[in-house]
């Protein structure tokens, strides 16, 4: 029976989250979609499955990642108590591993023999080329020519790994025109391909699939926050592109009415510009990518592009879960400008001797601006989903450093 | 009888389908173009509806989406457009073709209504499979308009009846598996599958992606009742001819993939 007093319970089983998510895709790609469904149905339902997924999750990805008390912040801030949940200390430096190594694992059950991915900051493209090198896949990567060229340490990386990357120069070269040519290519490679996509987005059952292999971040965080303060956090805040290390870390808290949620999107040079990827906040309610959800567009139904220092963050629309839970109003949806983030991301790396990525720089910029103001025991967990080692250059820049 | 009913029912060969992007290079030779098909021999006209994101397509009409859009088109002006052409010709079935979400912003029961206010007969959305259709083809079903169903070679048995469920106009058969204009269709490996559809439904099946030539034309034509030509001609729409050598152009072409069908 479904329990009409929990808010983990969605999708339905047509993949909708409230009327947001569902299957918008090509009919030639329908049919594939409900066995990628079915085969995750089953794999779920494996304890084997599982078991796979844990031991690799600890032995290959390194986790449970640490649960650390940011002194030196809490400290400076001189307010709220702050937590970092180090998934920057992933295999791969960031969180976008834990949701590989599942659908991998799934796409090997499935039989197929060949993986997609798109990629924005090349975290995703990374952590994909990462599981097929150690599967022995072949694996294509579709990754913006804008993102390419701001995103070169990890195109190199993947190319190492022997992933093929290939340019999309359509649109402006960025996430949105890499998720439309690897759908291109999976409707022409139906029969042995499988697309790895890289957020709580897209068609269902991505989004719960996802999500369900980074609840991970949040079920470990109930565990060692139990441990450390015997008690649930009051505050958990995370950057939001796609959203899939905010929906990570959230989803297991969706019931504990008294844990303040906070999505943090990326404002770029301000949500009142048109320069920003704040989906939630500046957008409106569309369909594209298999899903139904919030983008940026025009009265006319005409995608905008995005605009954020961040790579990984500079993507149109956001997961269809999120959506439903900004409407519900369970998830306060916030945003941080590029300048911001930049802020964020030295002083963070100045006071704690950890590199944020530009991603993880949007929350903790968001952090800096609501610790002062909280009382001494509340407890703040904030994602640190990725390690900035792939942005010293887009710093570097922006910070007029010549390297 | 619809417009559609009534070519299909008329026509002692299989009908010739062209598509073309509304807007595209500009509203103007567009328009010119659209006027032009009828007379060249086009027997049901695909009007693009441009959109940023066409995951579906190939190339040639990725760009044609483009240039339209760059030329300023939108929603309004290809439901103007359709009236204007419907100002000279009453008999031609006109079929809206694009992408969910502009109807979706639209909204789906004002657009049905302008729709066919402007003289649309069918629409072909390629990201609205039967699992998400059902709101777009209550609005369409209440103004008489036609949501024209795809079928492709990976749909199966049980799949085939869900789309035949609820599906009215024609059916338009997908002849490859992957986007617009981009490979060419394998005549023998689809025969048997639009045999064995035509054994289950009574509406008219009309192949498309993929189709290039008369030759090709005139081969799909023997298994369809009807022959849908995109990419080709789109691509015509990319040379920057002047509107008069434009128009005698595509004139030019559809005669030919005319003249293959009624040979």
């Amino acid at each position: 029976m479904k329990n009409k007093n929990t808010l983990r319970s969605e999708p339905n089983k047509d993949g909708h989250f409230g009327p947001y998510g569902g299957r918008y895709v090509a009919e030639t790609l329908m049919p594939l979609i409900l066995s990628v469904e079915q085969a995750w149905k089953e794999a779920k339902a494996d304890q084997a499955f599982w078991e796979e997924f844990e031991s690799l999750a600890k032995d290959y990805i390194g986790r449970p990642s640490p649960l650390y008390f940011a002194n030196a912040t809490s400290m400076h801030l001189d307010g709220a108590k702050v937590y970092f949940k180090r998934d920057e200390l992933n295999h791969t430096g960031a969180h976008k591993i834990n949701h590989c190594i599942g659908q991998v694992l799934l796409a090997r059950r499935m039989g197929k023999t060949r993986i997609i991915a798109e990629t924005g900051a090349g975290q995703h493209g990374v952590a994909t080329a990462t599981v097929c090198a150690l599967f022995d896949l072949p694996c294509t990567i579709f990754m913006g020519k804008t993102d390419i060229e701001r995103q070169k340490p990890n195109v190199f990386r993947m190319k190492l790994l022997g992933a093929e990357v290939r340019s999309v120069e359509s649109g402006s070269g960025t996430l949105k025109d890499a998720m439309n040519e690897a759908m291109r290519d999976w409707v022409a490679n139906v029969h042995d391909t499988y697309y790895l996509i890289g957020t709580v987005a897209g068609p269902h059952p991505f989004p719960e699939m996802v999500r369900t292999f980074q609840s991970v971040i949040g079920t470990e965080l109930r565990d060692q926050m139990m441990e450390k303060e015997g008690r649930l956090p009051d505050t958990l805040i995370a950057a939001i592109g796609g959203g899939s290390n905010a929906m990570g870390l959230f989803h297991p808290f969706l019931d504990d009415a008294d844990v303040n949620l906070i999505g943090v999107e990326a404002g770029g040079h301000g949500t009142d510009t048109d320069q920003h990827a704040a989906s939630l906040n500046g957008g409106t309610p569309g369909i594209l990518h298999g899903m139904k959800s919030y983008f940026l567009q025009n009265e006319d139904g005409q995608i905008q592009e995005a605009h954020s220092i961040s790579a990984g963050l500079d993507y149109p629309g956001i997961g269809p879960e999120h959506a439903w839970l900004f409407d519900q109003k369970r998830v306060e949806y916030v945003s941080v400008t590029d300048e911001e983030a930049l802020e964020g991301f030295q002083l963070c790396t100045k006071l704690e001797g950890i590199i944020p990525a530009l991603e993880p720089a949007h929350a903790f910029a968001h952090v800096m601006k609501i610790a002062p103001q909280l009382p001494k025991d509340h407890i703040i967990v904030m994602n640190m989903c990725g390690r900035g080692d792939k942005d010293i250059f887009t710093v570097a820049e922006k910070l007029g450093v010549d390297l | 009888m619809s417009r559609i009913e009534k070519i299909f029912e008329t026509l002692n060969r299989p009908a010739l389908i062209t598509f073309i992007t509304a807007g595209d290079p500009d509203r103007d030779q567009s328009l010119a173009v659209l006027k032009s098909l009828p007379g060249a021999g086009a027997d049901i006209i695909e009007l693009g509806m441009p959109f940023t994101d066409p995951a579906a397509d190939g190339p040639a009409i990725q760009h044609a989406s483009e240039r339209a859009l760059a030329a300023g088109a939108n929603m309004a002006q290809t439901l103007e457009m359709v009236r204007e052409f419907r100002k000279n010709n009453d008999e031609t079935p006109l079929v809206l073709m694009g992408y969910a979400n502009p109807l979706f912003v639209y909204g789906f029961d004002n657009f049905a209504k302008d729709a066919a206010d402007a003289g649309v007969d069918g629409l072909i959305i390629v990201d609205l499979p039967p699992e998400e259709d059902a709101d777009l083809r209550a609005a369409a079903q209440s103004q008489n308009i036609d949501l024209i169903r795809l079928i492709t070679p990976t749909t199966d048995e049980a799949r085939l009846e869900k789309l035949l469920e609820g599906a009215s106009g024609f059916l338009y058969y997908v002849s490859i598996t992957g986007v617009t204009g981009t490979a060419q269709a394998d005549i023998g490996a689809i025969r048997p599958h639009i045999e064995h559809i035509k054994t289950r439904t009574p509406l008219p099946v009309a192949i498309g992606f993929g189709v290039k030539t008369p030759q090709d034309a005139k081969n799909m034509a023997k298994i369809a009742d009807g022959v849908v030509v995109g990419s080709a001609i789109v691509q015509n729409m990319a040379k920057g001819l002047a509107q008069d050598t434009l128009v005698e152009t595509i004139e030019t072409q559809v005669k030919a993939l005319s003249k293959a069908l009624n040979d």
